[in-house]
This record gives structure tokens, sequence and C-alpha cells, in this order.
């Protein structure tokens, strides 16, 4: 045992091993920091250069590449609401109103050192771990991942803002989003209506974009000023690192529960840090202020999510089971340099199994080092005033969202969930629950078709299921006490108080708009039961129920809208908290026509022509910026979009343009 | 969406318009030449999965010994499973030789199986390489079956399989386990043959498939530990056109020997018709690398002695067996024989085979 330990110490503590893992390290950190792209884009960066090099060298290379994905990707997410990855998407609920605060640097540096620790708990876990490992994948079956799968949704309790009843209602809206596409017991396909592109579902990086990075810039153009209220960057990074330092317990605890569930193969890495948060919102006691940019909301998935790389690194080199994205990359290099995962991991291959598991440590305290240094000139960001800074983040996120499939539909579906997106965040609907739904959809309904496949209706009974079971129960126990909320009840009271007259016809006056959200909402279910009733019976199960509950849930919504108190909390609008703040506002339709805009003139000219023509319109028409500002910063992201597509060899969605002439890349 | 297909379709002839210009200016150029060109080799699925290891792994050596050394990228395009980077292939790609397609089973199935999203077809496309490989079937001992000699055990009994899906890759061992006459219960929703073996190991399921280096790395120790029994494997084709023994496990059957094992005769009829185009098309030909309709014969000529000097290339000979498996990739004679085999159906086999997903497991795919 000692002397494999020491094989694995000596072949990374070399100079040349290091140094690779350095060259990985940049080349994911480059790649990382924007959005949407990640392992992927980054492989095939670098898998010209993994021929002819030494196996270790060229492993070296890629872990550093793997393990700086989920710590940059946190630029996005702190400083611009956009969710870099599905790794980051619970960093931006508490990151993003940081930075508003002025806080960047601080939620940043907090973040990776948070990554930091995270990362080599993870590696102190999996040394022990990896040695019993096997037995303890093997006894998750199908019916512990459907419970598990279960408790992920038990967050839905935690995360579900003011209103429980929307939180259900939000989250039964993603169940049944994540249920289109292929049925996992049959194969048929639901709620696919002739579209090509919905049969294989939403990507989730879609949704996460549409549903909080849209918002949010619709938010800031309306309100016209920088990200950040304060005009300097008050706390520093070093208030970051206390801050974990401070709460230290909290990130031993929540790398612990992203190593071990990251261990497990099939519930993927998409909802570990969704736990951690919901994790660090039941247990934190002292002045929790979740949601409104409290730095533990930060540090809880941040240290989850870099721990889970390392757990996933157990199913992929045991089993050959990638646990997500980046672990199929590295699957694919691994056959490539000609090591095969099997038991041999555990077996004569120990010292490779321990060299890959301190490599992805190592490689994370060099991202996120590197990242810290980065955060306080990267921080300035905010500062910009948005309208400059606007076209930029609606380029991004369209670049971002047409990584998923390449192709128009993917913007399309983005600018659908963005509209979602605004209004939930308008109408108080949580959207961390509709996203859990989403997350865990396809999860759910597979591991419980299986399990009664394999085990009937007994498979409650197991020993594994009912310790779940029990900790699941906990969970919600704990999450009903500790909510977390968009609003403070002062706030909620404050709201409607301005409506003194009460009875169903004033509260239809009061609240029309809010009332034909909800509307909208039970159409859909409907039409989600419509189409369920269509397919088989395994087929239509699963998806009739959640439509089901979801129509029960929004028409009890409807009904407290229209009967409720004036100061019930159902009811949400932060219109008329606006209103009654006299913030000016610019019109909601305005600022989404603009992303819009982009969207269409892509369908019409391709992305890249779409891109000059709109930056074109926005710094003219909206930022009234002087001609020499809108060719500088034309050319400057036109430029900079050009490089990496070519770097990277992407292509750009083609519109009607492409469709009637052949034209030359990038233009094609 | 009719107006999409339309405009599509409007693009198309346009396409066809440019291309035989093309073509009618090719004869003049006597010499493919690709000094300084890029070649994007579209591989219809993601990233890390055994398609894009295949190609990212031959990619290499196809730019070494395609005159001129271009660069050749490896351009995934996932989707719909793989019939939207195929469909994108065969709507846009022009006979330049510079853009080239990489398909798989999945990519064959659904076309065989006449899935609605497939818009391609095979047979305007030049195929000049196919690259083989195999998959071995094996049982729990809990089954009571310690050889294949035992293989009438397992008829009448209780069978559970773990599946991704009935139209995928799991459609082989499934017409396999029919034609055997056994009774297996398919458990869908599985995201890899992985999976399938991880429900293996833990009982879920007695019968199971992997292929071939899954099952050296991950099934053996357990063969060794007394946990697995294997069966049979699906063989290989050889020149003339008949299944004999894979090389990589010569001591196991085909399923055509088993068959007569179980039914004393060799197979024959629709069912084993169809067992044997969707094999070929699965495993045996499997991968293949295809030039868009238009191709001129000097460009397909180019292409097969790129692939003949790779086969012979050193460094390929000493690594390919690590990286894919010991199945030789082919071109030429062999690798059309292959291709036409994996690509071609009897359609009343093929309507078989649909009525019977459709009315056994609720595969729709004629909507």
């Amino acid at each position: 045992m000692i002397d494999v330990f020491l094989t694995a110490l000596a072949n990374i503590l070399t100079l040349q091993h290091l140094g690779y893992m350095m060259i990985g390290v940049i080349v994911g950190l480059m790649i990382g920091v924007f959005p949407g792209l990640g392992g992927i884009a980054g492989l095939s960066l670098m898998i010209p250069f993994l021929y002819g090099m030494e196996t270790t060298m060229a492993l070296a290379m890629l872990i550093g590449l793997v393990a700086v994905i989920p710590t940059s990707d946190t630029f996005a997410s702190v400083l611009m609401g956009i969710p870099g990855s599905s790794a980051s998407q619970a960093t931006v609920l508490d990151g993003f109103p940081m930075a508003k605060r002025g806080e960047a640097a601080r939620a940043l540096s907090a973040a990776f050192f948070a990554s930091l620790v995270g990362g080599l708990i993870g590696a102190v876990v999996l040394t022990g771990f990896v040695l019993i490992a096997r037995p303890v994948i093997l006894a998750f079956s199908s019916a512990e991942l459907f419970m598990l799968s279960v408790f992920g949704l038990s967050m839905v309790g935690v995360l579900a803002g003011k209103s429980l009843v929307k939180g259900v209602a939000a989250c039964a809206l993603g169940l049944i989003i994540g249920s289109i596409g292929g049925a996992p017991a049959t194969g048929e396909f639901r709620m696919v209506f002739g579209v090509d592109y919905l049969y294989d579902g939403i990507p989730l990086v879609i949704i996460g974009l549409g549903l909080f990075a849209v918002p949010e810039i619709v938010d800031l153009l309306r309100r016209d000023r920088s990200i950040s209220e304060h005009t300097t960057l008050g706390a520093g990074w070093f208030d970051g690192i206390r801050d974990v330092a401070r709460n230290w317990w909290l990130t031993l605890r929540c790398s612990g529960i992203g190593a071990l569930i990251g261990a497990i193969p099939g519930l993927g890495g998409t909802v570990v840090d969704w736990i951690a948060y919901g994790h660090a919102v039941q247990s934190v006691k002292k002045d929790p202020q979740f949601g409104k940019g409290d730095v533990r909301g930060v540090i809880a998935p941040e240290s989850a999510n870099n721990a889970k790389e390392g757990g996933g690194l157990l199913p992929t080199l045991l089993f050959g089971i990638p646990g997500g994205g980046a672990m199929a990359v590295f699957l694919g290099g691994m056959v490539l340099l000609g090591i095969q995962p099997g038991p041999s991991m555990v077996g004569s291959n120990l010292d490779l199994t321990y060299t890959i598991v301190w490599s992805l440590a190592l490689a994370n305290v060099l991202g996120a080092g590197l990242c810290i240094l980065l955060a306080i000139p990267i921080s300035k960001l905010t500062l910009i005033p948005f309208k400059l800074l606007a076209p930029f983040m609606i380029a991004v996120i369209c670049f971002a969202a047409f990584q998923a499939t390449r192709s128009l539909d993917d913007l399309i579906v983005l600018l659908a969930t963005g509209v979602l997106g605004v209004y939930m965040r308008r109408f108080g609907w949580p959207r961390p629950a509709l996203l859990i739904g989403f997350v865990l959809a396809t999860q759910a309904e597979t591991y419980l078709y299986q399990a009664v496949q394999f085990y009937g209706w007994e498979f409650l009974t197991r020993t594994g299921v009912m310790i779940i079971m029990g900790i699941t129960a906990g969970s919600i126990w704990l999450g009903l006490r500790a909510r977390v909320s968009e609003a403070t009840p002062a706030e909620i009271l404050a709201v409607e108080a301005r409506d003194t007259a009460t009875g169903p016809a004033a509260n239809i006056r009061a609240r029309g708009a809010q009332i034909v959200f909800a509307l909208v909402a039970l159409a859909f279910f409907a039409v989600g039961i419509h189409d369920s009733l269509q397919q088989s019976f395994l087929g239509q199960v699963f998806p009739l129920i959640m439509a089901s509950a979801g129509a029960i849930f929004t028409a009890l919504v409807l009904v407290l809208l229209v009967v409720g108190k004036p100061n019930h909390v159902v009811s949400s609008d932060t219109e008329h908290e606006a209103q009654s703040e006299g913030i000016p506002l610019r019109s909601t339709f305005g600022a989404l026509l603009w992303v819009a805009l982009l969207v269409a003139l892509t369908a019409l000219a391709g992305f890249i022509i779409a891109l000059v023509a709109f930056f074109i319109a926005f710094l003219r028409l909206r930022a009234k910026a002087s001609w020499l500002m809108t060719a500088i910063l034309t050319a400057g992201c036109t430029g900079f979009v050009l490089t990496l597509a070519s770097a990277l060899n992407m292509r750009f969605p083609g519109g009607l343009l492409q469709d009637l002439y052949r034209l030359p890349w990038p233009f094609s | 969406m009719t107006v999409k297909s339309l405009t599509r379709r409007g693009a198309l002839g346009l396409f066809a318009a440019a291309s035989a210009t093309l073509t009618l200016g090719a004869p003049a150029q006597a010499q493919v030449d690709f000094s300084g060109r890029t070649i994007e080799w579209i591989i219809p699925f993601g990233t890390g999965g055994g398609s894009d290891t295949w190609a990212r792994f031959n990619a290499p050596f196809l730019s070494r010994h395609l005159p001129g050394n271009p660069t050749v990228v490896v351009v995934n395009e996932p989707g719909g499973g793989s019939t939207r980077g195929t469909n994108l292939f065969a709507q846009r790609a022009r006979p330049d030789g510079l853009t080239i397609l990489g398909t798989s089973g999945s990519t064959q199935f659904p076309y065989l199986l006449g899935d609605p999203r497939v818009r391609y077809e095979y047979q305007d496309w030049s195929v000049v390489m196919v690259g083989p490989t195999g998959g071995v079937a094996y049982v729990s001992p809990s089954t009571g079956v310690e050889s294949i000699e035992d293989v009438a055990k397992l008829q009448g009994q209780r069978l559970v399989y773990a599946s991704q899906g009935a139209t995928s890759l799991d459609l082989v061992p499934m017409l396999a386990f029919r034609l055997l006459g056994f009774d297996v219960n398919y458990v869908f929703g599985f995201g890899g043959r992985g999976d399938g073996r991880l429900a293996f190991e833990r009982g879920e399921v007695n019968i199971d498939y992997q292929t071939s280096s899954a099952f050296i790395n991950n099934v053996t120790p357990l063969v060794e530990e007394g946990k697995a029994v294997p069966l049979m494997s699906w063989g290989v084709l050889d020149a003339d056109g008949v299944m004999q023994r894979d090389p990589t496990f010569p001591d196991l059957p085909i399923l055509e020997e088993v068959y007569e094992m179980v039914h004393g005769e060799a197979p024959s009829g629709p069912m084993y018709d169809a067992y044997r185009a969707f094999n070929i098309a699965g495993f045996a030909a499997q991968k293949m690398v295809a030039l868009p309709e238009g191709a001129s014969d000097e460009l397909v000529e180019t292409y097969r002695q790129a692939w003949r000097d790779v086969f012979n290339d050193p460094e390929y000979l000493e690594t390919f067996e690590a990286a894919l498996g010991s199945y030789e990739q082919v071109t030429d004679g062999a690798a059309d024989a292959l291709f036409q085999a994996g690509t071609t159906i009897d359609p009343e086999v093929r309507a078989m085979v649909v009525d019977m997903l459709a009315t056994e497991y609720n595969v729709r795919l004629g909507e």
C-alpha cells in the first residue's frame, strides 16, 4: 500500500508532470471562463497534442483541463448571473446579488477558495473510499437511485421561496418540461409536436441560461446602470478567504457531500450544487440572507462541485461509466491513451488511480489559485455601465446556448425559456424549483420504473431505500423550518398595502397579470395531460401524475390569488415593489425585444452577420454610443468570437441566407 | 414544418447544381491535393463516446497519409440518435473531399428501420473505410448455466436484460435471444452498456452483452471469479459473406452455432434474416467513413489509398489494438461488401421487425 502511495506521489511531483498539468489548467481556464464552453471544447483543442506524448504527461494535461472547468465557470455565474455550466447554477442565487452589491471580488475569492478546499477534501475522502468503492457503488441500485432523486426533489421545499404552493407547481412545470422527448421505459416520444429538436429533450444549459441569465439581463437593461450598485469594489479577495475559513465546517460538509454524490453513477453531478445549497440553507442558523447575497450560498455549492469531480472519477475509472460531460471527455481521452477502465484500476493499476485522484486535487489548487489572482481585475467588469456591457452579454448567452446542439432551435428555445424566466421572476415563482424538477425528471422516472421492474413495489423496504427515505424526511422537516425567501414578510406587506380594497373583484384587478401567468401555466399542464393520454401506460403514467399534480397546485395558486387577503404570500409582483420604491423602469418588452432581435437576425443571416448588425443597432440606438465606440466594441466582440471559433473549429448556426447561398467561413 | 422542408429542398437543388459544376471541372485535375486545407470529419455523436474516440484515433493517421497532409478535424454534431448530424451531412456536404462522415450502428439502425427523422440515403454515398467490432453475450451462474453446453436450461426461465432501448444496438441481442427461444424481460431506460453491466453485477439482471473491449476489461474478471458465464459472440463476416467465429474469442460459438445446438438445424427464415442484417449493421460494419454524393472516382481512390497507407503505418499497427480492440479496419472490396451488407434489408424483413417493435415494445416509428 505504502509503495503504491509513493509511486503515485513520485509520478505527480515531477517538474514535467506539473508543467503539463499547468498547460491543461491554463487552457481549461481560458475556455471555462466562457459560459457554455467546457471540457468538450477544451478536449478538441488538446487532442492533437496528446499524440506521441507519454501517458502520464498526457493524463496530467487532461486532468488539469477537467479540474479547472467547474472552477472557472464561476466567473460568469457571479459577475453576470449567467450559469456557466450545470455545476454552477446554484452559485448564481447568492453570487450575483453579491456582485450587484459591489462585492464581486469577495464572492469570487470565497468561491475559488471553497473550490480549492473542496477539491483537496474530495481527494482525501477518495483516497480511502477508492478501496471500498466497488461494493458501495454496486449497493446503489435503481431503487436507491430513485430514492436519491426524491431526496433531490425534496430540496424544492427549501428553495420554494415565499410560497410553497408555487414551489410545487414550478417543480411540476420542470418535471413536465424534463419529460419532453423519449420516454425511458418505452422510447415513445412525448410532447415533441413533430419538431425534430424536441426529440432529444431540451438541453439543461438552455434552461439554466433562459431561467437565470435572460431575466437578469432584462432587469438590468430596464434599470440602466452598472451591475454593481456601488462605484467601487468594497470588499476584496481577502474577505472571501476569511469567509471560507469562518465557515470551515460548512465547507467540509459540502465537500464530503459533493465527493460522495459525485461517486454514485446515475444521479449525475447536475444536482450536487443544489443539494449542497439546500443543505446550507437548512443548516445555517446565524442570520441567513440566502437569495439576497449570502456568502455561504456561494461557498456551499462551490466546495461541493469541485469535490464532485473527484467523486465522478470513481465510476469512470472503476466501471467505465462517466458521471457527467467532463468525465465522458476524460474517459474518451483515457481510451485514446490506451488506458482501459475496469477492476484493474483498484488492482494492478492502483498507483495510476491514485496518480489521477491526487493530480486532480493538485490541479484544483493550481486552477483555484490562478482564479483568485484574476478575481480582482475581472470583477471590474461589474462597474461598466450596463448599456455597454449588455450587447456582449446577450451575445455571450446566445453563443453559450447554441453550444448545446449548434442549431438555431437552441436560440429559439432560449428565448422562450427566457420569457418564462422573466415572468417567473416577476411573479415570485421559484426558478430553482423548476430547475430541480427539470434535472431530476428523467432520473426519477427511469429509476422508479426500473426499481419496480426489478424488485416490485417491495423495493421500498430495501435497507438503503429506507435510510435515504429517513434522510429525506429529516431534510423536508428541516427545510420547512428554514425556507429561502426572496423577500421578507415586511416587504410582502409593503407590496400590497397600497391596495386597501379587498374581495375577489379587487384582487382580480390588482393581480390581473399574475392570474394570467398562472392560467398560462395551467394551460401548459393541460397540454401535458392531453399528450400523456396519447401514450401507452408506461409512457404516460409519470407525466400524467406530474401534470395533474401541477395543475392542481396551479389551480390552488389561482384560487389564492383571487380570494386571498392583500398580504397573502402567494401574491407577488416585483413591478408593484418597484413602483412603490419609485424606481424609473424601462419596459420589459423593450429589453426582451433586443434579445429577440439577435435571434431573429441569426435566423435570417446567420450568427456572425447577425452579431455585427445587432451590435451596431444596439450601441447606436439604445446605448447612444458614438460611431467610434460602436466600431471598436463591435470589432472587438466579433474578432474575439471569430478567434475562439477558429481555434475550436466551431460552426455557427446558419439562417435563411445560408440556406439559399453557400458562403465561406465564418458566414457559413 | 412543411415550409422549412421546402426551403431545405430548394437549397438542396441549388447545392446539387453547384456540385454538378464542380464535378464537371474535376476530371481536369489529375491529382487530388489537400495541401493547406482542413478536412472536417463529421461525427454525429457527442465528445467522449465510442464513435468520437474512434474518429479521434484515426484522424491524425488520415491526415498523415492524405496527399498534401491536410488538417483533419473531428466535428461533433450530436442529436436525434445521430440522425441530426448525418442529415446535416447529407444536406450540406460538397463532394470536394473536404467533408467526410463517420457513422456508427446507431446511424445505420434508424435508416434500416425507416425512422421518419432519417433524411439520408446510404446508397448515395461512397464508403471508403469500415471499422468492425464485436460483442459477447453472457449470463449469470444463478441461471444454472455453467457453459454453453447448458444453453437448453435458459429456455423456459425468466431472464432479465437491461436495455438501452428497443431500437438501439440492443436490438441485436433481442433478436438473438428470440431466435434461441429465450423468455427475456427487457427493462429499458439504461444509459449505456456500462450501466447494464452494473445491473448485472448487482444481480438485477441475469443476461447481458458487452462490446469486445468492455467484455475483456470488465467481464473477464467476473468470469474468473465465477460470477459470469460467457455464452456466445456475434461473430465476424468473412470475405464470402459467411459468419465466422470472432478471432478475439475463438473458443466462443457464434449465434449460428448455438441456434443449431438448440434447434438441430442451421438458422433460416425472416427472423434470422433480420438478426443477420442488424448484426452486420451494428457490429461487423459498425463504423463507416463516407464521402458525400457525387464524389469523383479520383477522390474515392485518393481516400482508399490513404486508408491503405494508414493500415500499413507502423505507428498505427502498434497502437490501434489498445485504442480500438483487435478488429482490423478495412477499405476497398472488403469495405464495400460490409457496407452493402450493413445497409440493405429486405422490405418484408424490415416490416416484420417494425411490426414486432410496435406490437411488443410500443415503438412507433412511422408517426
